[in-house]
């Protein structure tokens, strides 16, 4: 089974982000890291080429640099190989450009299975795997937490506001995977040694046959009128709890007419 | 504003709150309000109408598809028919983000996501979206052609009567959805719950990594059903395999505004507060006393929740 998983690489989130004053969106000249959320669909597609006991995972990731930090990380994990779209011309790129440029360098992998996350941790747009699902012409299964292969088809479980619906789709698919629903492997120093020599095909949007006004700042579509510091919630009373706290809650409780 | 459609989501017969929200704000910003609706549309015509839409555009039955193909493939052919809104508003759900996405490609126009304000600038609509755990506004708007797309946050609008009569029920038609609309549903399973839902409670009580261990999450469960609320989670735990993702609050999760938020345990990520910084009242207990949670809340106990939080339930079954 052959699978790609959409990789996107991130500034840490430990570090406190910062809007670049010239174009208001986020810097992103730091180092980059695997977004914690696309471990999660990395693991998954190791468990099912590992269960088919053939095919390949290629992780597909876009940057304007030629980052491929995160990248390294998910193929120490045990990815096959790695497809790396670089390009100034994607500085500023928007959710419907990235799906564009994912779309069409999945479209070199020949791919049974796409698996993405269901949102990035930076951008939280949520919309690309539907987006670059559609640009394929390919059916989708979003919010999974358990992806079944059978046949040509994956049954997928997948979450909604009441529980979870079980949904059987013919491959090729895109499916979006919840984050904490497999536990990602730890990289090990053998698959760290390995992961250096794993190939790492670098491409430009040109080679995609993507133009440069459907990305970037122009391909947009969309411009940031404002941006300003939200209204600051004002801290409240702080105690230290001296073994008669709870009191203290049963009595804002009592306030608040909660009890 | 011209015509402003609003994607409503309903189960039960019954249309689901982020939908009379949206319509809420639709109202206030367009001189037509319309519904799309993926499915039967006679079912939820009073209740839409009575939320101000006058039109309900409605796919019929899906079947066991799901609706974002579907329902993206309709709307985009509507528009393509001529009978283009100005603008077409989407909750932030797992379906609205499908539809969006989808009807995103197929117009060639990108989603405003994320917003929690919507309002009217020199006639266009700008989108406000809370960034870096929601201490920046950044605001949006289209500057290309064509219709406008915003996936709004539950939570950001009151929903609200408008005493309109039943929304006409207009046939939205599916055109052939060749490969895209293969996905099939086989089963609905719904899990367990006791008491109130986690957005619509009024008390929420979340735990955090400060637990320790899974099996603790009991005791916020505990509380949670003491006073009558729902239990939350933080995302931390959630990854971690603790509490389902349906539990989760924050910008990844649900967004919550009871009117009162128990945190135990949670240092308070930015992606957490997102999710909850709206509350009405926010009691954190959390042992370190720089943990960026107690910047926000009304009480902050600096203590363990080990020994606070047995004691708070103890204290709150004694006076039951």
């Amino acid at each position: 089974m052959d699978i790609v998983v959409c990789v996107k690489q991130i500034p840490d989130p430990a570090d406190p982000g910062e809007l670049d004053p010239e174009t208001n969106t986020l810097k992103r000249d730091m180092k980059l890291i695997m977004d914690e959320s696309d471990s999660y669909g990395v693991e998954m597609a190791l468990q099912l080429r590992d269960a088919a006991g053939e095919g390949e995972v290629t992780l597909v990731s876009m940057a304007p640099n030629e980052e491929v930090n995160g990248l390294r990380s998910a193929l120490a994990m045990g990815a096959d190989k790695a497809i790396l779209v670089s390009d100034e011309a994607l500085a500023g790129t928007d959710a419907l450009g990235t799906a564009r440029v994912l779309a069409a360098a999945i479209g070199r992998a020949q791919a049974d299975l796409i698996l993405a996350a269901t949102e990035s941790s930076d951008g939280y747009t949520g919309t690309v795997p539907e987006q670059v699902a559609e640009l394929l012409s390919l059916p989708s299964v979003t919010f999974a937490k358990e992806i079944q292969a059978d046949g040509g088809e994956v049954l997928v479980k997948r979450q909604t506001e009441a529980g979870y619906d079980e949904v059987r789709c013919p491959l090729p698919a895109v499916v979006s995977v919840t984050a904490g629903v497999v536990e990602p492997r730890y990289p090990s120093f053998k698959g760290i040694m390995a992961a250096k020599s794993k190939p790492m095909d670098q491409v430009g949007i040109a080679d995609l046959g993507v133009s440069p006004d459907q990305v970037g700042w122009a391909g947009g579509g969309q411009e940031i009128t404002d941006v300003s510091p939200a209204p600051e919630r004002e801290a409240g009373e702080i105690i230290t709890d001296e073994g008669d706290a709870h009191e203290r809650i049963v009595a804002l409780l009592e306030e608040l007419r909660i009890v | 504003m011209g015509t402003i459609w609003v994607y409503a989501e309903a189960s039960g017969g019954q249309v689901a709150s982020i939908s009379l929200e949206l319509l809420a704000r639709a109202r206030e910003l367009a001189d037509t309000v319309e519904a799309v609706v993926g499915g039967e549309g006679e079912p939820v015509a009073a209740e839409l109408g009575a939320h101000g839409a006058t039109t309900v555009h409605a796919t019929g039955d899906l079947g066991n598809g799901l609706p974002g193909p579907a329902v993206a493939s309709a709307i985009a052919a509507a528009i393509e028919g001529g009978t283009a809104p100005d603008a077409v508003l989407f909750g932030t759900t797992y379906d609205g983000r499908d539809v969006a996405g989808r009807l995103s490609v197929k117009l060639g126009v990108p989603v405003i996501t994320n917003i929690v304000e919507l309002d009217q600038t020199d006639g266009s609509l700008v989108g406000t979206e809370p960034v870096f755990g929601g201490t920046v506004n950044v605001s949006t708007r289209f500057n290309g052609t064509g219709v406008c797309l915003f996936l709004v946050r539950p939570k950001s609008f009151t929903a609200e009567e408008s005493g309109g009569g039943p929304a006409a029920v207009s046939a939205l038609p599916v055109p052939d959805l060749g490969a895209t609309g293969a996905a099939r549903v086989v089963d609905r399973f719904a899990e367990e719950s006791t008491g109130p839902k986690l957005d619509e409670a009024g008390v929420v009580v979340s735990g955090g990594r400060g637990l320790g261990e899974a099996e603790k999450y009991s005791m916020i469960e505990d509380l949670a059903k003491l006073l009558g609320g729902a239990a939350g989670a933080s995302r931390a735990i959630v990854d971690a395999g603790w509490v389902p993702y349906s539990h989760q609050v924050g910008q990844t999760g649900k967004v919550v505004k009871p009117d009162v938020y128990v945190a135990c345990g949670i240092s308070g990520a930015t992606q957490h507060m997102v999710g909850m910084k709206g509350s009405k009242n926010i009691i954190a207990i959390n042992k370190d006393a720089e943990a960026p949670i107690f910047g926000i809340a009304d009480l902050g106990v600096v203590g363990d929740v080990h020994k606070v939080v047995p004691k708070l339930i103890e204290a709150l079954q004694a006076r039951s």
